[in-house]
């Protein structure tokens, strides 16, 4: 490996003159602001990064080129000179109606892609009427629980032309299945289909805890999705590998970083297991990223990706096509970081972290809304957070040149750091047998609580600043923005077209395609082709999640 | 001896954003009470049911997907007709201002909006909680 030689670097040696000769007098005349700076993953910050810091990286090796391998600055030859990174706004709130008219509202403002939040019912599997879903309905996203509410959802929205991204897991296969027949009525081929499913079930078990099945099972479902992708769908994602809720539920930057690729390895070890081949699925294998406050760290975090997908992928798997070793991920900005007092400060907040996903290189962005701490957001709060996007891109050229803090001794020495972190945790989950397995003991679930307890106490003793909270409070800010309030009518709504979609399907043939999905579970056959089937006759989520019930069985947590 | 502070951390609902009811149950555990965590996607018929059977001085219901309105009224009620007239009611989530008096009229005894502090929690139970004999 070649060396690289600085003639300008100063080595270690000018470090120490310059901390006696000049540092030093300053220190001793007054003393830093804190005697320990930490980001907000609590990991501590040194005072100035310089050649010394990075030494051990090569940049032929480490850093290299956009386009070439490892892809630290990117996967594109171009950055966003060619293309700038897809705008897209997670929406979702009330009935199917008003979603489809949120949708196109953001697309008339400029949006480049769509994003679907379905309700809580949806995203465990129960349908509007059961007793479960009661209060929930509309009420953190759209209420879908069959495909007559998928046909108004998309109504007027070109499936084969507009990319869509759905977060939906547990049930992931049936969203999946009533999109494609929706698709498929529009007339549009499902070869040239394209979008998002989140679909990833391992952090469900980590983080955000909209299980169903048991762990195995649910893997079995997730990996039927990939196989009939792959050969149907072969220009939609399938999976989108996240850590914005593993970083939500209180990971470090680092954890996020590391469980999320293990997942994905995961995946694809379950994938190369089911017989498909790494180079026909893997480079369809997407992931989602959260932004959070600190700018360096999120950055270095995205940089690091790409980077450790890229040599995974080659070294672990073997891949060889180009596209298998390119990471390609959306990025939120985060939830857990906007505050209920003084909400209009989130605007700042979210524009600061949506620059960080952009200088870490993101292939697509959601930038939260002002009131989100509070409700899902209004039309204005969506707009704001939309025109924040576009004044990134179009007024600040930041987009101009690629990856413009690549070589900063600081983000190189910090993606690194990331990068060996993220490995050793690789280690760890390897030696417990693999991801199934760390998650079945409570690993990465341990690990992020004990992260999230350490961050809370850091900002009750006041450590860690959060503005208008902590410091710099104000008294009865709160009400004076208005908030989106879901009606209980929503759920009445609902039930009704439910109702009226129960009676006038045919019956029988719901009957049978619900057995035959059973069939399909039981045998250990790709479950997709019955659930296509089954959805098609307008057999409800909640029937059909009901059915694998039935084969699966249902989750218990542990207590960790 | 004073008997320790008896606390059930409920989280009724679908929704399963479980960072805060953990970091309550922890704090609240670290402050030298007793705390019994549900678990997820409680009834309000299974909280009323363990607290009662956990004899517990306070109830914490952790919400954050809007269901308040529908599920907090309905604990209450069941935790009245099982007699537990003096247990303490109190919440922790995203409540809008404007239900914030309403579940107050209905027996909530506090609602605690992010980025309240631990150390708060604790204060206000050890000064709330009815003292048994």
């Amino acid at each position: 490996m070649p060396e690289i030689k600085d003639v300008t670097s100063p080595a270690q040696a000018d470090v120490e003159r310059w901390t006696q000769e000049t540092l030093d007098p300053v220190l001793k005349k007054r003393s830093e602001r804190a005697s320990k700076f930490q980001s907000v993953s609590l990991d501590e910050v040194n005072r100035l990064y310089t050649p010394t810091d990075i030494s051990d990286i090569n940049f032929e090796h480490d850093v290299a080129f956009p386009g070439e391998f490892p892809y630290t600055r990117g996967i594109h030859p171009t950055g966003y000179r060619g293309k700038l990174w897809t705008m897209r706004q997670f929406a979702g709130f009330g009935t199917p109606e008003e979603t489809n008219a949120r949708f196109k509202y953001l697309t008339r403002q400029g949006q480049t892609g769509l994003s679907v939040a379905y309700d809580l019912p949806t995203l465990m599997g129960y349908d509007a009427d059961s007793p479960l879903s009661e209060g929930e309905v509309g009420k953190c996203g759209v209420a879908v629980s069959s495909l007559a509410d998928m046909e108004v959802l998309f109504d007027g929205i070109p499936l084969e032309q507009v990319t869509v991204s759905q977060t939906i897991n547990a049930p992931a296969s049936v969203l999946l299945a009533m999109y494609l027949v929706v698709a498929e009525k529009q007339g549009a081929d499902w070869r040239k289909i394209s979008g998002t499913l989140q679909n990833d079930i391992l952090k469900e078990y980590i983080a955000q805890k909209e299980w169903i099945y048991p762990i195995r099972p649910a893997m079995k479902l997730v990996i039927d999705t990939f196989e009939f992708c792959t050969r149907h769908v072969p220009r939609y994602n399938p999976i989108s590998a996240s850590g914005y809720h593993i970083r939500e539920a209180g990971a470090t930057a680092m954890q996020e970083l590391a469980f999320t690729l293990r997942d994905a390895i995961e995946y694809v070890e379950w994938g190369v297991r089911a017989g498909l081949d790494v180079d026909e699925f893997v480079p369809r294998i997407s992931f989602f990223f959260n932004a959070h406050n600190d700018f360096f760290e999120e950055i270095a975090k995205y940089r690091a990706a790409r980077r450790i997908w890229a040599r995974t992928m080659r070294e672990r798997f073997n891949a060889k096509d180009p596209r298998s070793l390119q990471m390609r991920f959306h990025t939120q900005t985060a939830g857990v970081s906007l505050t209920v007092q003084q909400p209009l400060n989130n605007i700042v907040r979210v524009a600061i972290q949506a620059l960080a996903g952009v200088l870490g290189g993101t292939n697509s962005l959601h930038t939260d809304a002002y009131d989100e701490a509070l409700a899902l957001p209004t039309d204005r709060a969506a707009l704001i957070a939309l025109r924040t996007q576009q004044i990134i891109a179009e007024e600040t050229g930041v987009a101009h040149t690629i990856d413009p803090l690549g070589g900063s001794y600081f983000v190189e020495a910090l993606t690194k750091k990331m990068e060996d972190g993220a490995l050793d945790y690789f280690a760890k989950i390897d030696a417990m047998g693999g991801m199934v397995e760390a998650v079945e003991k409570g690993f990465p679930q341990r690990e992020i609580q004990e992260s999230a307890y350490q961050y809370q106490k850091a900002v009750e003793r006041g450590e860690q600043t959060i503005v208008g909270v902590n410091k710099y409070q104000m008294d009865e800010e709160t009400s004076q923005i208005s908030i989106l309030v879901i009606d209980e009518g929503v759920r009445d709504r609902q039930v009704e077209r439910l109702q009226q979609t129960r009676d006038r399907r045919d019956q029988g043939a719901v009957t049978n395609a619900l057995e035959k999905l059973k069939r399909a579970a039981i045998a250990g056959d790709n479950t997709m082709p019955a659930t296509i089937e089954a959805v098609r006759q307008y057999a409800t989520l909640g029937e059909v999640c009901s059915a694998l019930r039935d084969v699966y069985g249902v989750y218990e947590e542990p207590a960790f | 001896m004073e008997r320790k502070i008896r606390v059930l951390v409920a989280k009724p609902g679908l929704d399963g954003h479980d960072r805060g009811a953990k970091i309550i149950a922890r704090a609240l555990r670290d402050a030298g009470m007793e705390v019994i965590y549900t678990g997820l996607r409680q009834t309000p018929e299974m909280i009323a049911a363990a607290a009662l059977q956990e004899d517990v001085d306070a109830v914490g219901v952790s919400i954050l997907s809007g269901a308040h309105n529908t599920l907090c009224p309905r604990i209450i009620s069941l935790l009245r007709e099982k007699g537990m007239d003096d247990c303490l009611v109190v919440v922790g989530g995203i409540v809008p201002q404007e239900d914030i008096a309403r579940l107050k009229e209905q027996g909530v005894a506090e609602i605690f909006l992010p980025g309240t502090s631990t150390e708060d929690i604790v204060k206000f139970l050890h000064e709330n909680v009815r003292p048994r004999t």
